[in-house]
């Protein structure tokens, strides 16, 4: 095929006005001016068309030649993306630095995928099966944790007339198929445009909680595998740290991140801890099972719009191997943000603040792409993706587009709040203000693996939660003391609530990653707890008496203890023993407060 | 003489295309027709009837016409022009002579000795650092600074504002810690990189002052627009400091230590730009596109991996109305490492350095801070600060309503302690340098105001260790 040219006929930041092409396709990928940077075509008129440039434009002139390549943006798919970081487009970053050194300067080429490495191809058919689109037919260790599936591309079937076990790259056919006396050679790598969303057989219902370890997530406001949690916040207010944790802990089986127009330190802290971090099942680095998408805040606007795109079809694709994948993007409304200023650069109308009118549509098409399906082809396989982004409204006020469209598309809301950060209350996740639809969904594994009573705890606790807001801001007319003891004692337990369950460091010790049966004892023994007193309370026992018990200091420090479950058990058994005494004491008995249930 | 210096080096790197006239000068901007193929963000010269040379740069460019934002004076400026396109993007010489030199926003010297001639061209736009590239930043950076170093601990390689609003010392914190920064167990100090944009004459004499007094005059650079100097330049102004502690930092391996005041001012240019091309307005009139400018800055900062130097990143801003809300603060915000509050309320109290602890934070602290590093209380006793701080905080805020007997024995004992705090911990001198030990010591000696079960954020084997009850502090 003959090249077809155009050239350069304006330029204006990253957008870039070309002429003298015709039959240019929306979404086709051009080289522009002599460097050859990568764009996107993004608007055709009768004698015109515009592209988005997805590396810096300085010194670009019109005039400068223009490529097109008949396709459109696409991801390269194919062994050799696990522990691999990328930026928007797919470059490897590591592979750029050995190319052009330390600082990402224009037009370097590098293939996503590497071409000259060879891959351990073990087939999981023979010759003469009838194969179509979606099949698995291989299958490679990509890396210790990660088994890749090679499936046969959609639109391709027939017989299977070679395959054989050897090793690879990604370019040469491991088998072929042929149908109606035509050849079709089968590799590992495939392509896919990154805007169309991969094809599966059919969508399922989201059964199971993602377990991620914190507390106010997992038992308050759960996200469901195949499920959207949106995580809207100020600055400082811990989105990163939440989704780093979520990326390191929880357990996904593939983890997909996109720092999208964040920080390059963030980056380089998680690619200094992921090779530590040791997966618990297999003691190998979740480096192992993690990509990165990195396009910095001070990387191209226009590439930052598309790795939104890049990641999530990666995750659909390592979905249909049958992984439950988790996408994280940091934050989208950087990617919104790009959105913006590239409709801006086209001189399309705005709408609200500055953003296009398809600001919505196209959030709802990214959270669409969560899920849980059946892949195409056989065997049957059930993969999830699930998404978590972060987003960072102006002001840290939620009243704004992005916030106010994301939170019509996603499933779970983790609300981060300012006064809980300058408390040093992490995670600062609104308890008042989050919502979880999983809640329910996930009631059931809850009953199956930790306690039936779980969903019955979860509720009081939130019960308490609320109505102990409710009297703090009573008292803070009126002074806590000249409440009545009843009320004082929701405030007393609302308070080791908040010390002892809601807040949890994400530096390092013991409570980093909190067990779902643990969160259950912990939560039950703080439930218990007011339960008993306040019968006691009831009886004319003084919130004094009850306060200055040691026992209540350490409910707030127990989760913290080395010895886990154990030390909880423990101060479970001390806590009911004292309430029992001190019932004793004033005659009084109390039931329950069995550890069990 | 010197004069004719630089322009001949100018004349040599840049051989251009002229044209004559202008259709249109709107603000900042010229509008140019004939012109054929003008390189986006290309270099001009402009040479007025008036007798003066200007230089501009192409903003948007097409067959036909290009767009020029005009930097420096535009007064006396008319239609007709000499318009030199010269091939080539903004690029300084660079080489080790620009230390102990002051520089305005053109990179003209004005400390009257020559201009820095060198074949080293660097464009000022700089270029991404890659991610992979990157080292995350550990090394503490010990200013001295008691509330700094014990609640916001500054590492090397970080970028850190101060959000303030004009009154305040802000300019006097910046150069204490420019005075003060040390890495312990590191002889070399800090190179600094001072970038004064629309900087009053009064406030950039006091920066310059301030290094002479501590002989770091040679190791320190200065770019200086100042607040009658044209407001394009401040566009150029922050670009051409961290051009230089780039070079500073990555070719000759020394740490640099960049001061960017006022970055306010550096915003304000940015939306007078945007409002001249007609562009689509964002928050209150700054352009859509702010965070992304802001992060080609900030994010310059840094470590390399393999590379001895760093950047750290140390931008003063005032906040239009006090308002932590408005577009200049909250973007900056989300790019920097975090930030450092002063408050008028403490100013007036008469605390120095004036820091309101509650909104301000250190992203970095976590990974500079513990054992072997600063010490292994740290962490625990920061922590503890700022809970038993904010009741102490909201224990006041509750008295002023119901006045202070109304309040609990508890929220006395917190009351008592935020007074403490403040007074102890947070004021010292201007010229008081504190160690590490010594701040944490003061630390503990103000918890202990509290009875020892309320430290429910330090374990208990710390407690025992270091709490005066037990003989520390
Ligand atoms: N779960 C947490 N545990 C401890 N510290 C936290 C936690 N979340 C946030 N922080 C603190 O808050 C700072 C800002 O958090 P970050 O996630 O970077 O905020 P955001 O992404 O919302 O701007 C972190 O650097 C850390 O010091
Ligand atoms: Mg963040």
């Amino acid at each position: 095929m003959s090249a077809r040219r155009g050239y350069i006929a304006g330029i204006a930041g990253p957008v870039v006005v070309a002429k003298g092409l015709s039959g240019v396709k929306m979404g086709e990928v051009v080289y522009v001016g002599e460097d050859q940077l990568v764009g996107e075509v993004v608007r055709i008129s009768s004698n015109y068309f515009t592209v988005q440039v997805y590396e810096d434009t300085s010194g670009l002139r019109p005039k400068e030649p223009i490529i097109a390549t008949g396709k459109l943006l696409v991801a390269e798919l194919g062994p050799g993306l696990m522990s691999v970081t990328f930026d928007g487009i797919e470059r490897p970053l590591e592979e750029v630095r050995k190319q052009i050194g330390d600082f990402v300067s224009r037009g370097v080429k590098v293939n996503a995928l590497p071409r000259n490495v060879k891959w351990h191809f073990k087939p999981l058919v023979k010759k003469s099966v009838k194969v179509e689109g979606g099949d698995v037919i291989g299958e490679v260790q990509e890396t210790p944790l990660v088994i890749h599936k090679i499936m046969v591309p959609p639109g391709v079937d027939g017989s299977i007339t070679w395959i054989e076990e050897g090793d690879y790259t990604v370019e040469e056919p491991v088998a072929t198929v042929e149908r109606d006396g035509e050849v079709f050679e089968i590799k590992m790598m495939q392509e896919w445009p990154v805007r169309t969303p991969r094809l599966f057989k059919k969508r399922l219902p989201s059964e199971v909680p993602l377990i991620v370890g914190l507390r106010v997530i997992d038992t308050f406001f759960p996200v469901a595998k195949g499920g959207a949690a949106a995580v809207p916040g100020g600055f400082g207010t811990g989105k990163t740290v939440l989704l780093h944790k979520v990326a390191m802990y929880s357990d996904s089986r593939i983890v997909i991140y996109i720092g999208c127009g964040e920080r390059g330190n963030e980056i380089a802290e998680m690619l200094e801890e992921f090779p530590q971090l040791k997966d618990p099942k297999t003691g190998h680095p979740i480096m192992e099972r993690s990509i990165i998408i990195a396009n910095t805040s001070n990387m191209p606007v226009s590439a930052r719009e598309a790795s939104i795109y890049m990641g999530v079809t990666m995750a659909e694709y390592y979905r249909d191997m049958g992984y439950d994948v988790t996408l994280i993007a940091d934050s989208t409304s950087r990617w919104a943000e790009a959105l913006r200023e590239i409709a801006g650069r086209l001189g399309e109308m705005p709408v609200e603040r500055g953003f296009p009118a398809y600001l919505p549509d196209r959030i709802a098409e990214f959270y669409e792409r969560a899920g849980r399906v059946v892949a195409l082809g056989s065997p049957e396989r059930v993969g999830s993706v699930t998404i978590l982004g972060a987003v960072s409204p102006p002001g840290g006020d939620f009243n704004e587009p992005v916030t106010i469209h994301t939170l019509r598309f996603v499933g779970a809301m983790w609300a981060l709040d300012p006064e809980l950060a300058y408390r040093r209350h992490y995670p600062a996740i609104n308890w008042l203000k989050s919502f979880s639809q999983y809640a329910e969904i996930v009631e059931r594994w809850w009953a199956k693996n930790v306690s039936k009573d779980f969903q019955q705890y979860r509720r009081k606790a939130l019960r308490l939660l609320t109505v102990a807001s409710e009297i703090e801001s009573i008292a803070s007319i009126v002074g806590e003391s000249a409440l009545p003891d009843n009320q004082r004692l929701i405030l007393l337990t609302s308070e080791i609530l908040k010390e002892g369950f809601l807040r949890q460091t994400a530096l390092s010790g013991e409570d980093v990653f909190c067990q779902p049966r643990k969160q259950f004892l912990l939560l039950k023994m703080i439930m218990d707890f007011f339960d008993k007193t306040y019968v006691l309370i009831r009886k004319r026992v003084s919130i004094e008496e009850i306060s200055r018990m040691p026992e209540v200091f350490e409910m707030m420090r127990v989760k913290e203890d080395e010895r886990g479950i154990k030390a909880v058990e423990e101060l479970y058994a001390r806590v009911m023993k004292k309430l029992d005494e001190l019932a004793e004491k004033y005659g009084l008995t109390l039931g329950g407060g069995d550890m069990r249930g | 003489m010197d004069e004719w210096i630089f322009r001949r080096d100018i004349l040599r790197c840049f051989h251009g295309k002229l044209y004559r006239g202008a259709r249109e000068i709107k603000g900042s901007l010229m509008f140019v027709d004939g012109v054929e193929d003008a390189a986006y963000d290309e270099v001009v010269q402009i040479y007025g009837s008036d007798g003066k040379e200007r230089t501009g740069r192409v903003l948007e460019t097409k067959i036909g016409e290009a767009i020029v934002q005009i930097l420096g004076e535009r007064a006396g400026l008319e239609t007709d022009v000499l318009i030199k396109f010269t091939g080539s993007t903004f690029r300084i010489p660079i080489s080790e002579d620009v230390l102990g030199r002051i520089f305005n926003g053109r990179f003209e010297p004005i400390d009257g000795l020559p201009p820095i001639i060198s074949y080293e061209k660097r464009e000022i736009t700089g270029a991404p650092i890659n991610p992979v590239a990157r080292e995350y930043p550990h090394d503490f950076i010990q200013t001295g600074i008691s509330v700094i170093d014990g609640m916001f601990s500054l590492v090397r390689g970080q970028k850190l504002p101060i959000f303030s609003v004009s009154g305040l010392p802000h300019n006097m914190v910046a150069a204490q810690l420019a005075r003060q920064a040390t890495v312990r167990g590191e002889e070399e100090g800090f190179a600094v990189v001072f970038a004064g944009i629309g900087l009053r004459n009064t406030e950039a004499d006091f920066f310059i002052e301030q290094f002479r007094e501590t002989g770091a005059i040679e190791r320190m650079v200065a770019i200086l627009n100042l607040a009658d100097d044209p407001a394009v330049e401040r566009i150029m102004t922050p670009r051409i400091a961290l051009t230089i502690a780039e070079y500073l930092a990555f070719d000759l391996e020394m740490h640099v230590l960049v001061i960017m005041s006022d970055m306010t001012n550096y915003c304000e240019a940015l939306r007078e730009i945007s409002t001249a091309r007609g562009e689509i307005p964002g928050r209150l009139g700054y352009p859509g596109y702010m965070y992304s400018d802001l992060a080609t800055i900030y994010e310059r900062a840094g470590i390399i991996k393999g590379k001895k130097g760093s950047i750290t990143l140390f931008p003063i801003l005032t906040m239009p109305g006090g308002d932590l809300r408005h577009p200049i603060p909250d973007l900056t915000g989300y790019i920097t490492e975090g930030q450092i509050f002063l408050s008028q309320e403490l100013s007036v109290r008469g605390i120095y350095p004036p820091v309101n602890v509650l909104p301000s934070l250190s992203r970095l602290m976590k990974a500079g801070i513990g054992e072997g590093k600063t010490r292994e209380d740290h962490r625990y006793v920061a922590d503890q600060l700022y809970d038993a701080y904010s009741r102490g905080v909201r224990a006041r805020d509750l008295a002023r309503i119901i006045g202070e007997v109304g309040l609990s024995e508890r929220m006395k004992r917190f009351l008592k302690f935020a007074e403490e705090f403040e007074s102890n911990f947070v004021n010292q001198d201007p010229y008081e340098n504190r160690p590490i030990e010594e701040t944490l010591n003061r630390a503990w000696r103000v918890l202990s105001v509290l009875p020892e079960e309320e430290l429910v954020r330090i374990p208990r084997k710390m407690i025992e260790k270091y709490h005066p009850n037990y003989g520390g502090g």
